[in-house]
């Protein structure tokens, strides 16, 4: 259940049951859970790193879907016709909706949304690297949906299968809704270079702006990737960055081709022995820069969520006060 | 007037379509049970999922202790007699 | 006031559907603006679930309204290649978002008046646009309910939330004299009985208004000769950057699909 509170009830009974047991015990069951592909659920025990595991990773995924809003959102008012319009807001919407299910998710953890909105907006938690970059043309959009989704649901669909059942419920929730924006998104560069020369150059230069941020979205090389090897035993996470990023560019490329559009990398090959495309060398420095907040418009996104909360303050106040009277004058009238 | 900083979290169950159990789905943050309703038909039920709705606040909850399933739930084990897979009924007997 | 009169020829049907089609349409685009800049998660889908069915009820009318119009304009070409004079949307909805309360205010007056519309609608003698209705009734009775508990808890709320939303009363109720302002697009829809007379939606607007502002516990503003008509026309300046952004792609690249 996706609940803060049952949580509060249950950390009493897990203090005790940690007391008089032996931690390496439980630590053991817990393992063995996971081997059996058991889901582990809020109130059960868990090691204090698999919390925390988890409470960073549901959150940055919940901070990328919301801080994700942005880059396509400011085109929802100036789409180019008005079934677009309809279908951007939908998926604008839908990512608004993931997070909201993801922030649900991290809050069994024993973790408060507005602890993780503070995370977010005083810039200590992090999200995903390639919602700090512009959507300078209307290609822009159809990029997102088709290299940023496609590589986010690369990611999330062994995600639905994670041990932590809130987090895996969620993503069910979430894959299935997305599969529609990568087909739009798909949609939107087919039409395009289908289109004028204007419209196919507004492709092609949106595929260069996107191509590489994408395959930054699925994290470090294996070599280097700090939290991999937990994630992996306790079955958060079912496959490496490089194998996903791998599938990825063997997906995409065809996809490119179709198009008629050009990969930004002159390396790019057919390895025809190992059956995989491979690619030339990824840019680590911009990834680590723009992480570091120093991306094209890491400062602009943040404000943009800074200004929604603290301009949306006295709503939700007047909300909570609402509430508040109401309960008051119900409590009167029943006394 | 003290207020909370942030809404409560409500519990979400919903009824797929008539005939069916309301089912719970997730949870959202809602300054109160009306809103609460609204807030779970925009979040749960943007893609006909539902034909009602119901919302809970989540502390009116209580839950079973996971410690606790052992005696709660164990004991149930060994009573096979109570799943009528247990009986042998011989093949010529119909309609049993 | 200088009514601009409708062009000769121009039928009255296609002068309301396009004022009903470029209120769904205006009011879509100001709340596509909210999405992901709402006040908390959820109300960013809720009002994007509204500028949805906005959007919707935009292109179900202006698709109606290029085939009586006749000359072979669909529904995009209506929507983002007419000039600023040619869009009848009332005022009111033109009206920038301001802070919550103010879309608030603004979607509660507009919702009023449209759920009342529409229910009438639903009978119209045009078959067409009574099929419209009776899909946009269901929609506006939601988004009614939406903005009216809304409206109730700002209204109702802290001293801050009040007073805003009363602000923002005062200063968009001079916009809703022109809804129920009949000229003579609106007396040629009820003497054919497309639609019903004005005043039958003045009186049960008002009921319904009030009801709203008493639980808010709101004052309703006094009534104030306001004499600048977007259904004619006659926009506020607004509108002119609104459509700007609107129509930027469309006019950029003139034919170009998309």
């Amino acid at each position: 259940m996706y609940t803060q509170g049952l949580d509060a009830a249950g950390a009493d009974a897990r203090a005790d049951s940690a007391a008089s047991d032996d931690e390496a015990a439980l630590l053991q069951r817990f393992q063995r859970r996971v081997d059996a592909e058991e889901k582990i659920e809020p109130k059960d025990w868990m090691p204090e790193r698999y919390r925390s595991t988890l409470i960073r990773q549901i959150s940055q995924h919940a901070h990328s879907e919301i801080v994700g809003m942005l880059p396509e959102g400011n085109w929802i008012t100036r789409a180019p016709t008005l079934q677009r319009k309809a279908i951007l807001i939908a998926k604008v919407q839908d990512e608004g909706g993931h997070g909201a299910y993801l922030y649900s998710a991290a809050e069994t953890l024993g973790v408060s949304r507005d602890q993780l909105i503070d995370q977010l907006l005083s810039g200590k938690a992090k999200y995903s690297s390639i919602f700090n970059y512009p959507t300078p043309t209307w290609a822009d959009v159809g990029a997102i949906g088709w290299l940023v989704d496609g590589a986010a649901i690369m990611n999330q669909i062994p995600l639905c299968r994670c041990s932590y059942g809130p987090y895996a419920r969620a993503m069910v929730r979430v894959c299935r809704e997305e599969s529609f924006h990568q087909r739009q998104g798909y949609d939107i560069m087919l039409r395009l270079s289908q289109g004028s020369a204007a419209q196919r150059r507004m492709a092609q230069e949106a595929l260069n702006r996107w191509w590489w941020p994408a395959l930054m979205m699925f994290g470090p090389p294996d070599a280097d990737s700090t939290h991999s090897s937990d994630s992996q035993r306790w079955k958060i996470k079912r496959f490496s960055n490089d194998e996903l990023r791998q599938k990825f560019v063997d997906f995409t490329v065809p996809q490119a081709q179709f198009l008629g559009l050009t990969v930004p990398d002159p390396e790019l090959r057919w390895n025809e022995a190992a059956e995989r495309h491979d690619i030339g060398a990824i840019d680590w420095r911009e990834f680590e820069q723009v992480l570091k907040g120093n991306g094209p418009c890491n400062a602009e996104r943040l404000a943009a969520r800074r200004s929604a909360h603290e301009q949306g303050a006295w709503v939700r106040e007047a909300a909570s006060a609402y509430a508040e009277k109401r309960r008051a004058r119900g409590a009167s009238r029943a006394a | 007037m003290q207020t909370e900083r942030d809404w409560p979290l409500f519990e979400i169950f919903v009824r797929a379509r008539a005939g069916l159990d309301h089912k719970h789905v997730g949870s959202l943050h809602a300054a109160d049970a009306a809103m609460a309703l609204e807030h779970a038909r925009d979040l749960y039920t943007r893609r006909e999922e539902g034909v009602s709705l119901w919302v809970v606040r989540s502390s009116d909850i209580t839950a079973s202790d996971p410690a606790d399933s052992e005696s709660l739930f164990e004991p149930a084990r060994d009573k096979i007699y109570r799943h009528p897979t247990f009986y042998a009924i011989p093949d010529e007997v119909k309609t049993l | 006031m200088s009514a601009a009169p409708a062009p000769p020829g121009e039928p009255a049907l296609l002068r309301y559907l396009l004022r009903l089609g470029d209120s769904s349409l205006v009011l879509g685009q100001r709340l596509g603006e909210w999405v992901g800049h709402a006040p908390a998660v959820e109300e960013d889908l809720g009002l994007a679930n509204i500028a949805l069915d906005k959007i919707g009820q935009a292109r179900l009318l202006l698709a109606y309204a290029g085939e009586v119009e006749g000359r072979g304009r669909g529904e995009d070409e209506i929507a983002f290649l007419r000039e600023h004079g040619e869009y009848l949307n009332p005022v009111l909805v033109e009206q920038p978002n301001g802070d919550f309360g103010q879309t608030i205010v603004r979607q509660v007056l507009i919702d009023a008046y449209q759920l009342e519309l529409y229910e009438r609608l639903a009978s119209s003698t045009d078959a067409r646009l009574a099929a419209i209705a009776a899909k946009t009734v269901k929609e506006t009775r939601y988004h009614l309910r939406y903005s009216g508990g809304w409206l109730v808890r700002l209204g109702d709320g802290t001293a801050e939330s009040h007073a805003r939303v009363q602000d923002a009363l005062e200063r968009l109720w001079p916009y809703t004299v022109e809804l129920f302002a009949e000229d003579e697009v609106d007396r040629a829809m009820t003497d054919g009985g497309i639609a019903p007379p004005l005043a039958a939606i003045q009186a049960a607007w008002s009921v319904r208004i009030d009801g709203i502002l008493d639980e808010a516990t709101l004052v309703r503003p006094r009534d104030r000769p306001y004499a600048w008509f977007g259904k004619r026309g006659e926009h506020s300046e607004h509108l002119g950057y609104l459509l700007a952004e609107m129509q930027y792609l469309q006019r950029t690249y003139p034919g170009a699909r998309w």
